[in-house]
Order: structure tokens, then sequence, then C-alpha cells
């Protein structure tokens, strides 16, 4: 597993290099048109970068979780979700349990962040608790894990601050370009010799400018679509049941609910593509995450769970002789057998008890007070019923608070 | 001549290093196994320790069933005896221990009142949820068994295991045929 986690690592690695190089290239670059001294120009991109990266490292978890309003619960909030989440901890070899965070949306969504497993987070939208049965909620949850795990969260962040500073770059670049350059190459071009290094190193600049944008954009995009692979493969092998993580999807899929709170920058940590159109199958180089019913059929395809039997599932769907994982690897895993679903109470009563469990959730989680009444009934209150008495208004007594 | 002494220098610090890298994962892996061993033990205990609750909660609502609550009783008693027995040993009395559960399970089916109580769905939801947690210890403790002995038969690290004296690992097998299955709880 080490192996299989190190390899596709390595790539992930070498691909973000790549973006590094690109910035240094453009930074190089544009130091060069513009002052003249291309490890100047390096130097201003370095010091972007860190200052992106620490702002983005020390407060990424918070910015997230704050946006989309999750809120986060104890154990014995919501039982089922903390023994799930507690379940793939174990079979994915966690040291340490997550926070779990659940958000107030009906739409199908989860996500992982936390930049390292002992600082690990897994959030859930209270509609998916309610539409999904355990063995499906297991899947999602293992795959979220598995982002943890993989370290997925560091490397997307890393991949996302190089992209924004070369966006941030270009963009300024263009600026002094349009404003300020026409004058810059009246008084350089005096030199006389010099001018025609001049408009080579103009020309270079502008094509880095426009090409690098697209490029990082293009690598971000396929590194985290392998990221997503990557720990669809991982929760197969956690829970031994891909079937579940397939249906899941499937039901994630179908629901027709856009989660409120979803964002251009936050999109890519969500377990399903929250801005994806109805329909969209083939737009492959322009998605964060790879087509659902690819997914779904790559897990429904596998004959083991083992890391070597999603490649071969990959290969079989995808009609592909690209290599998910490099043979030396696989043939390190060896096959792993699948076991059968987990027996379950009739859908439409697991279903009510499902909403109940997660609406319960939810009153303690916003901590409203709990009364029962004598005539059965629960009465919530909010935190901020202040009155000392409230009426039942079913049976119209008058109960203490 | 100095170029060559050098070359073999270099030569001789890459296989030191390659040699140290590998003797660590070796190492690494070796103690995953244990750790993940431990935490099995830590999921069988946790069972034990749910296991008067659940008795307690039973008594009162299957007041003819003193056969199924005793065979329960003393498989947990017996499982917790064999805390310091091996692998294979283990598995069987705790295997045990399932299917007696299993059994009181399925005997609860005939109380409506203790089916219908708020407290028993939460305890099977416990139960359930106990058992998925030591099959995942168990399976992620064979999976880390299954990496070491990779690592200790495969060329090259075997070489280094076979002098380092790393032995292969045990797998902790399920032997009694019942006990592969989960508590099932059907509401119908």
């Amino acid at each position: 597993m080490w192996q299989q986690i190190r390899s596709n690592q390595t790539r992930s690695v070498f691909l973000v290099i790549g973006m590094g190089l690109l910035l240094a290239l453009l930074g190089y670059f544009l130091g060069l048109y513009f002052f003249g001294s291309g490890t100047g120009g390096l130097f201003i991109a370095l010091i972007i970068w860190a200052i992106m990266s620490l702002v983005g490292y020390f407060q990424g978890d918070n910015i997230l979780l704050s946006v989309s309003r999750a809120k986060k619960i104890a154990p014995d909030d919501h039982p089922r979700l903390y023994n799930v989440v507690e379940e793939m901890k174990i079979a994915s070899g966690l040291n340490k349990m997550p926070d779990i965070y659940i958000m107030d949306d009906p739409a199908l969504n989860a996500f992982a962040t936390g930049r390292d497993p002992k600082r690990a987070t897994v959030a859930v939208t209270s509609g998916l608790l309610q539409k999904l049965n355990r063995d499906e909620l297991q899947g999602v949850v293992g795959h979220e894990m598995a982002h943890v795990k993989n370290r997925d969260v560091l490397l997307m962040a890393m991949c996302a601050v190089l992209l924004g500073t070369i966006v941030v770059l270009a963009w300024y670049a263009s600026r002094f370009l349009i404003f300020g350059g026409m004058g810059r190459t009246r008084r350089s071009s005096s030199s006389g010799g010099g001018s025609m290094g001049q408009i080579i190193i103009l020309a270079v600049a502008i094509i880095l400018m426009i090409l690098a944008p697209i490029l990082a954009q293009l690598i971000y995009l396929a590194v985290s679509r392998r990221r997503e692979y990557l720990a669809d493969a991982s929760s197969a092998l956690y829970t031994r049941y891909p079937e579940g993580l397939a249906s899941a999807l499937e039901k994630i899929a179908a629901s027709t609910d856009r989660l409120k709170s979803a964002n251009k920058a936050t999109a890519p940590m969500y377990i399903i593509n929250p801005f994806r159109k109805q329909g969209m199958s083939a737009d492959n180089l322009t998605s964060t995450h790879p087509p659902i019913s690819e997914r779904i059929r790559i897990l429904r395809a596998m004959a083991g769970a083992s890391y070597e039997d999603y490649s071969i599932a990959y290969q079989q769907v995808l009609h592909t002789d690209k290599v998910f994982i490099p043979a030396a690897a696989a043939a390190a895993a060896g096959t792993v057998a699948l076991r059968t679903a987990q027996p379950e109470a009739p859908e439409k009563l697991e279903e009510v008890q499902r909403a109940r469990e997660t609406t319960n959730a939810l009153w303690n989680v916003h901590k409203y007070k709990t009364i029962t009444c004598a005539c059965g009934t629960k009465l919530r209150l909010p935190p901020t019923y202040k009155l000392p008495e409230v009426k039942c208004p079913h049976c119209g007594r008058i109960n203490p608070v | 001549m100095t170029i060559v002494i050098w070359v073999i220098i270099g030569i001789v610090v890459i296989l030191l290093i390659a040699f140290v890298a590998v003797y660590n994962s070796l190492v690494r892996l070796r103690n995953q196994v244990k750790n993940a061993w431990a935490q099995i033990d830590v999921q069988l205990k946790r069972r034990h320790d749910l296991i008067p609750n659940l008795i307690e909660m039973v008594k009162g609502y299957m007041k003819y069933e003193r056969e199924t609550l005793e065979a329960i009783t003393k498989a947990r008693t017996v499982a917790q005896q064999a805390t310091s027995a091996g692998p294979g040993e283990r598995a069987k009395v705790e295997g045990e221990l399932s299917s007696a559960l299993t059994r009181l399970l399925a005997v609860a089916e005939r109380y409506p009142d203790l089916k219908a109580s708020q407290n028993f769905l939460s305890l099977q939801e416990e139960l359930a949820s106990t058992e998925n947690k030591i099959s995942f210890s168990r399976q992620f403790y064979n999976d880390s068994v299954m990496q070491y002995n990779n690592q200790t038969q495969m060329f090259p690290s075997n070489v280094i295991a076979g002098m380092a004296g790393f032995k292969q690992g045990e797998f902790f097998e399920v032997t009694v045929a019942e006990e592969k299955e989960v508590p099932k709880v059907s509401l119908t």
C-alpha cells in the first residue's frame, strides 16, 4: 500500500514540480523584461508564492469550514456517522480520529480537509446522511478519509497556491505591459544593439503570460482527477465493498439539489463536482473530478478490492493501456477479496429512521433544548427562547422550561 | 587512479544508504503490524465491555431466554481469559463469542417490546459497529502483515530481511464459519 501511495505521489510531485518550473520561468522572463534582471523577477515570484502559501497553510481549514457553514458534532450527536468514521479510521490506519462536521444542506456531498493526518476533518451534508444507507455512507466516508491518508489535501493546496501565484503574476504583468510597456520600450531601444534581444524577451514573456496560466490550470486539474481515482481505489480497499461507493455516487449524481455554499475555490474539495451540469460526460480536461458515470463503472468492474484490481478495472472501462499504478507496485498488492453487503432493514423504514437521526443531531448541534410533554410530544426550543414556560401545540398543556 | 577510488567510495555510500532505507522500512512495517495487532485488542476489549450492558438491557424483556444469556456470559469470560493467547487461538474464542451474540439477536426478534425500544435500536447500532470495527481492525492487521511479508519476500529487501532477522507475520484467519456473518438484525 505504501508503494502505491508513493508511486502516485511521485507522479503528482513531478506534476507539481512542473508547475513550479512554470512559475520560475514566468518570473524569470517577466523580471528580465521589466527590470532587466531575471533573478529579480524570480525573487519576486518566490515572495508572492511564499506569502500565499503561508496564508493558505495556516488559514485553509478554517476558511473552508466557515464558508460551508459546517457544524462540529460530538460522538453522541450522531452515533451512526461517528461509528462509520471510526470504522474507516481503523481500516485506513489513521492514528487520530478526525473531527466530524455536518452541513445543514439537502444536497448530497461531502469533503475532507486537513493538511496532515493528525489534524483531519471530515464533513458531510445532512442530505447525504438521510439518503444513503450504511454501506454507501461508509464508501463516501472511506473516500474522504483516503484523501486525508494520501495527503491529497496538502498536495492540492500546494497546487492551488502555485496556480494562484502564476495567475497573479501573469495578470499584473499584463497590466504593466498594457499601461507601462510602451514608454519602457521606447526608452530602452535607445541602447541600440539590445533591442533585438528585448523583442525576443518580450515575445517569450507574452507567450508565457498567456500560456502559463492555461498550462498550470491543466496540470492542476490533471492532478486533481488523478487523486480522485486514487481516493476511489483506496475507499474500495478500506471497505472491501466498492459497490457501496458506486451506489452512493449514483444517488449523489441523481440528486438535483445544488450545494448552496460551494464556490469555485472550494469545488475540488467535494466528493463530486458541485458545479456539474446534468448530462455532462466528456468534459475531461476542464473538470476537477472525473466523470461520475466513469467512476461508477470502474468501481463496479472491480473483481477484488486491491489497488491492482482497481487498476485493471480502470484499464478495462477506459479502454486504455495507460497504467494507473506502476506494475511493480501493483504486483505487491496481491488479490484482496470483496465482502458481501451489510444486511439492513427495509429501505423505507431505514429512511425514516435516518431522517429522524439526522434532525436530532442537528437539533443538538444548534443547542436546541428538548422538553417532553406529558402527552408524548417532544418540544424543541431554540437557544434564544427566554420565556419560563411553553405551551404544547398538541395537547395545550403549559410546560415549564 | 584517484577517480576510481572516488567512484568506489560513491558506490559504497549509495549501497549503504539503500541498505539503511530498506532496513528502516522493514522496521516501520513490522511496527505497523504490531500496532495493528494492538488495535484488534482494543476493539475486542471494547466488545467485552459492551456485553454486560447488553445483557442488563435484554434481561428484563427476555425472561425465558436464560440459556442464551448464559451462553454469552460464558463465551465472554472465556474470551477475556484468552487475551494472552496467539492469533489462531484468539480468533477461535472470539468467533464463538460472535456466534453467541448472533444467536441472541436472532432470539430478540421474537420480542416486539424489546425491538421497539429506542435503547435497543441504539444498542443494535453499537453492536453492529463493534463487529465492524473488529473486522476492520483485523483487516488492517492482515493488510499490514501482507505488506510486511511482501517486503520480506521480494528481492532485494529479502536479502536484508534475512540478514537482519525479520520473520514473516502471521495472518489472523477467521476459523469459525458462523463468525464470518455480521450479527443480522432485521426489523420485519
